[in-house]
């Protein structure tokens, strides 16, 4: 299993019936295709769209109806459409159950740096800052490392995209939480011991008492 | 509201304007009046709209014939040109979160001096702004934002100049229809009055100035 795949299969675990879910671009995008069918579970695209469903059949997009990449997507049946006040007052009001974005660095207190690096790549945060900032349980998908490099990190480098500490890291390696504002390796992907999750993070983790093995 | 012909709409927006442009990704941008701007090359703009979209499609044709001076945007990760016009010093480019950009042209647009809001609290989004303490809480307040011309997408038009839209192209258009001190519409479906029924008016006629001509 590739690492896209064993993070975006680990967060779909997350996801209940009835709940409201944003998925930012990326890996984050790719856990709706690991949602079992038989849960209803309502994605947002924040550019103003609940029910978001597959991509269209080849032929079949429409030009008005799109995600937050500006790429077409379908509606499912019960979807509704709003505009960009609506939507990010759903956002920042609280009324989003979990967002799943993609992370540049997490500290170890959970702080998120995911929407710029100084002097070589500012996209502009978009709606990141809000989707932190508001949605009740936030969960950051991204690969343990880039270039070598932990990207769960003592203190982040890169700016913040909230002060508000995120809930839950799923890597292709671990999952970690922050329980009292530190840290804590609670699983850890298969064939994959503890000693090497410390290996690889630059964080100091606190290693939960019971540490489980991802179950994908 | 008047009806008028893309030249006439776009003759009316001096160099040096304000524009309020609808879209998301290009997707519900008035892509007529967006090419009549760079065909009349009508400089030194103010573009406020959620992105700078990409080369070839809604603003970002704006952005490729350097039209813009600046642009008040929450994203512009799609369009390198914005980013190298930026880093070259032709253009400057002011990052908003996309929540609260559209709270702040809501609030031009509905009278309101400001809005409170926790998003940036603790980032650089924060530098020189005021934090407001409500019931223990803090917030920043966030100005309101207004323009010269609002330029708005819609899916249908009747001939008073009620709007309704269409999925994700409704996006920005009904707020900035709110904030525009002038305010032109494209419409897709140009109908009678009484076709779209009053609970499905999006945007009522008085705010609609100008509609441009179908043809």
């Amino acid at each position: 299993m590739d690492a896209q795949t064993i993070i975006a299969k680990r967060i779909a675990q997350e996801l209940r019936s009835g709940m409201l879910v944003n998925l930012g671009i990326g890996i984050p995008t790719l856990v709706a295709n690991y949602v079992p069918s038989d849960l209803r579970v309502f994605f947002q695209s924040e550019n103003g769209l609940i029910g978001t469903g597959p991509l269209p059949e080849e032929g079949m997009a429409h030009p008005t109806l799109t995600d937050a990449g500006g790429r077409p997507v379908t509606a499912l049946p019960g979807a509704c459409t709003f505009d960009s006040a609506t939507s990010f007052g759903l956002i920042r009001g609280g009324h989003v159950d979990v967002t799943v974005l993609g992370g540049l660095q997490v500290d170890q207190q959970g702080l998120l740096a995911n929407w710029m690096i100084p002097g070589k790549m500012v996209p502009g945060m978009g709606g990141a800052m809000d989707l932190v900032t508001g949605a009740k349980r936030v969960i950051v998908a991204m690969q343990h490392s880039a270039k070598g490099k932990s990207k769960i990190v003592r203190q982040c480098t890169l700016p913040l995209t909230s002060a508000r500490a995120v809930d839950l890291v799923v890597t292709e390696l671990a999952v970690i939480a922050f329980p009292a504002g530190r840290a804590t390796l609670i699983e850890t992907a298969p064939g994959v011991s503890v000693a090497q999750v410390l290996e690889a993070t630059e964080a100091e983790l606190v290693i939960s008492p019971q540490v489980q093995e991802m179950q994908l | 509201m008047k009806v008028i012909s893309l030249d006439e709409a776009v003759s009316m927006i001096p160099n040096g304007a304000s524009l309020m442009i609808g879209g998301f990704m290009g997707v519900g941008t008035p892509e007529r009046l967006v090419d009549e701007i760079a065909r009349q090359g009508k400089r030194d703009l103010t573009v406020i709209a959620n992105d700078t979209a990409k080369p070839g499609t809604g603003i970002g044709k704006l952005v490729s014939a350097k039209l813009v001076r600046k642009a008040i945007v929450s994203h512009i990760g799609l369009n390198p040109e914005t980013q190298q016009q930026m880093i070259a010093g032709e253009m400057s480019v002011e990052l908003i979160p996309q929540g609260t950009l559209i709270e702040r042209i809501r609030a031009g647009g509905y009278g309101l001096g400001g809005i409170l809001t926790p998003t940036g609290l603790g980032t650089v989004v924060e530098e020189g702004k005021r934090k407001i303490d409500v019931d223990g809480r803090e917030y920043l307040l966030e100005a309101p934002l207004r323009a010269d011309f609002a330029l708005v997408q819609a899916f249908l038009a009747d001939y008073l100049g009620n709007l309704a839209y269409a999925l994700t192209a409704r996006n920005f258009n009904p707020v900035i229809a709110m904030a525009g001190a002038t305010v032109i519409v494209v419409a897709d479906h140009i109908v009678p009055v009484g076709l779209i029924a009053p609970d499905h008016v999006v945007t009522p006629a008085p705010l609609v100035d100008y509609i441009v001509a179908n043809g």
